[in-house]
C-alpha cells in the first residue's frame, strides 16, 4: 500500500533547531539522511518544503480566486515536508515512522491508488 | 420479564458470545475482508436473536450461525466471485486456528482506531453484540454506534490496518490497547447500576474476553493480571448492593457474601503471573484488590502493603486518581493528617472529580471539621451522575 508521510514541524522544534550549534545541527540532518537511506527500499519520492512564510494560498469558493499570503491554516504546526512510501500495511508504515529522527509530528495518509 | 425469559436471555448472550467471534475469525480467514466478515456475522447474530427466543437454541448453535452466514454471504457477495467461490467451498465444522481470534482482537483494538471504535468493534465482532445492544450498554444512540463502526471498518480497509498478531517488538504496546478496551468494558458494566432485562451484562463480556485473551496469550502476565482483577471484583459483587439496591461501601460490606473460593483462585492466578517478574499496572491493581479481598474483616486490611503497592503502581503509571487512592490508603496506615496533605496537593488536578471531594469529606470528618466536610460532600454530590453513588452521599449528608 502507498502512503504519504506528512512531516509536521512545531514552533518548539524550529526553536530547538535554531538553538543548536552548527555541529549539532549537522548531526541532526545526518540522522534524517540515515533514516532515508535505511528506508530507501520503501521510499518512492518526496521533498522538504520551504518555510510557511513562502506559501501562497488561493481560495476558489468565493467567486473570484482569492489570493492570500501564507499557508491555508495558520497555526503553530506546519507541514514541512512529505515522503511517499510503498509498504505492506499501516503497521509497516507505523514501524518506519516510529524511528523518524526529525520533526515531532508525522501524519500517515493512505493514497487512493 | 419472567424469570424464564431472563434466563434464556442470559443463555442467548452466552451462546452468541461463544460462537460469534469464532465465526468472524473463520469468515475473515476465507474472505480476507474484515468488513464483509463482520457484516455476515452481524446478520447471523441478528437472525439468531430473531429465531432462538421463540424456537429455542439449536443443538449446534455454531452450525446454525455458520449456515446462516454462509447463505447470506453467497447472496451478498454475488458480485465478488472470488469470495463467493471460497465461501462456497467452506464446510462446517471449520477448525479455526486459535490465532485467528487473536488476530481479530488485535485488529479491532488497533491503535490507529479511536478507543470508542475499538470498544464497539470488539463487542460486535469478538463478542457478537448487536449495534442496539452496544448502544443500550453505553447509553448512546444506535445511529452513533452504527456510524462509529462503519467509519472504523472503512478505516481498516482504506488505511491498510493489517489482520495480524503484532510482532514481538510491538506486542507490548499493542497488548496495552487490548487490555485497556477490556478494562473499559469491565468498568462500564461494573459501575452501571441501571439493570435492564435486554441489556447485555458488559461485566460478563469483559471477563469472557479476559479469559480468552489469557488462554491465547498465557505467557503475558498483564493479561493474567487483568483477568485476576476482574475476577476479584466479581467475587465480591454480591455484597456491593443492599436489598434495596443501595451501594454498600467496602468497610460496611458483609464479607460472608464474598466468594472465598473465587478469591483464592484469582489469587493463585495472580501469583503465577507474578512469578514471571514482569510487574505491570493490572497485576498491581489486582494485588491491591487481593489485599482487600483476602482480609477477613475491614480491620484486618493490610494498609501498609496497599500503600506500598500504590507506590509501585504510581511508579509505573503515574495518575492523579491513583494518587488519590493511595492517599485514602495512607489515611488508614498513617492517619488522616498525612492523607489530607496529599489531598491538598491534588486540589488543582482533581477539582472536577466527585471521589476527590467525597474523600476530602471523609478526612475532614475524621479531623473534626463537620461543616467543611458537609460542603465537600455537597460538592461531590453535584459532580456525580451515578444514582448509587448519589444515594450514598445523600445518606451521609442526611445523617452527619
Amino acid at each position: 500500500m502507498k502512503y504519504v508521510l506528512l512531516f509536521v514541524e512545531t514552533e518548539q522544534f524550529a526553536h530547538d533547531l535554531e538553538a543548536m550549534g552548527p555541529a549539532e545541527r549537522e548531526r541532526a540532518y545526518e540522522r534524517v539522511t540515515e533514516w532515508m537511506a535505511t528506508h530507501a527500499g520503501q521510499i518512492r519520492g518526496g521533498n522538504k518544503l520551504r518555510s510557511p512564510e513562502t506559501a501562497t494560498t488561493v481560495r476558489l469558493d468565493r467567486g473570484e480566486p482569492l489570493i492570500t499570503d501564507g499557508p491555508f491554516v495558520e497555526g503553530k504546526e506546519v507541514v514541512s515536508g512529505y515522503t511517499e512510501i510503498d509498504v505492506a500495511d499501516l503497521d509497516e508504515a507505523l514501524r518506519m515512522v516510529s524511528t523518524w529522527p526529525g520533526c515531532p509530528l508525522v501524519e500517515i495518509r493512505p493514497l487512493e491508488s | 420479564m419472567s424469570a424464564v425469559g431472563e434466563a434464556s436471555h442470559d443463555e442467548l448472550a452466552r451462546v452468541v458470545r461463544q460462537h460469534a467471534g469464532q465465526l468472524a475469525a473463520s469468515l475473515m480467514h476465507v474472505t480476507g475482508d474484515f468488513a464483509a466478515a463482520e457484516d455476515l456475522v452481524q446478520d447471523a447474530v441478528l437472525a439468531a436473536l430473531r429465531h432462538w427466543p421463540a424456537e429455542g437454541i439449536p443443538g449446534r448453535p455454531d452450525a446454525w450461525l455458520f449456515t446462516v452466514a454462509k447463505r447470506r454471504g453467497l447472496d451478498v457477495l454475488r458480485r465478488e466471485a472470488n469470495y463467493r467461490s471460497k465461501l462456497a467451498r467452506l464446510q462446517w465444522p471449520v477448525q479455526p486456528d486459535p490465532d485467528e481470534r487473536l488476530r481479530l482482537i488485535f485488529t479491532c483494538c488497533h491503535p490507529a482506531l479511536p478507543r470508542s471504535a475499538q470498544v464497539a468493534l470488539t463487542l460486535r465482532v469478538v463478542c457478537g453484540l448487536t449495534t442496539a445492544q452496544i448502544a443500550r450498554a453505553f447509553l448512546v444512540h444506535e445511529t452513533a454506534v452504527a456510524q462509529r463502526i462503519t467509519r472504523a471498518k472503512r478505516k481498516i480497509t482504506d488505511a491498510g490496518i493489517p489482520y495480524r498478531i503484532p510482532g514481538s517488538d510491538e506486542l507490548g504496546a499493542r497488548l496495552t490497547e487490548v487490555l485497556a478496551v477490556i478494562y473499559l468494558l469491565f468498568n462500564e458494566g461494573y459501575l452501571s447500576t441501571g439493570e435492564s432485562a435486554h441489556s447485555r451484562d458488559l461485566v460478563d463480556d469483559a471477563e469472557w474476553l479476559g479469559t480468552l485473551l489469557h488462554q491465547l496469550m498465557p505467557a503475558e502476565p498483564e493479561a493474567a493480571g487483568l483477568l485476576a482483577l476482574i475476577r476479584l471484583h466479581r467475587a465480591r459483587a454480591a455484597a456491593r448492593f443492599d436489598a434495596d439496591g443501595g451501594l454498600v461501601l467496602l468497610a460496611d460490606q458483609d464479607r460472608s457474601l464474598w466468594d472465598r473460593e473465587a478469591i483464592a483462585d484469582a489469587g493463585r492466578l495472580l501469583a503465577r503471573a507474578a512469578r514471571q517478574r514482569r510487574p505491570g499496572p493490572y497485576q498491581l491493581q489486582a494485588a491491591i484488590v487481593a489485599c482487600h479481598a483476602e482480609a477477613g474483616r475491614w480491620a484486618e486490611t493490610d494498609w501498609e502493603q496497599i500503600v506500598l503497592l500504590y507506590d509501585m503502581l504510581l511508579h509505573l503509571a503515574p495518575s492523579p486518581v491513583t494518587r488519590l487512592h493511595r492517599a485514602i490508603a495512607l489515611s488508614y496506615a498513617s492517619g488522616p493528617q498525612a492523607a489530607m496533605a496529599e489531598l491538598d496537593a491534588l486540589a488543582g488536578l482533581l477539582d472536577g472529580y466527585h471521589l476527590y471531594h467525597a474523600s476530602r469529606a471523609d478526612l475532614l470528618r475524621q479531623l473534626g471539621r463537620p461543616a467543611r466536610a458537609r460542603a465537600a460532600d455537597r460538592r461531590a454530590l453535584a459532580l456525580t451522575a451515578n444514582p448509587a453513588e448519589q444515594a450514598v452521599l445523600q445518606d451521609r449528608l442526611n445523617w452527619s
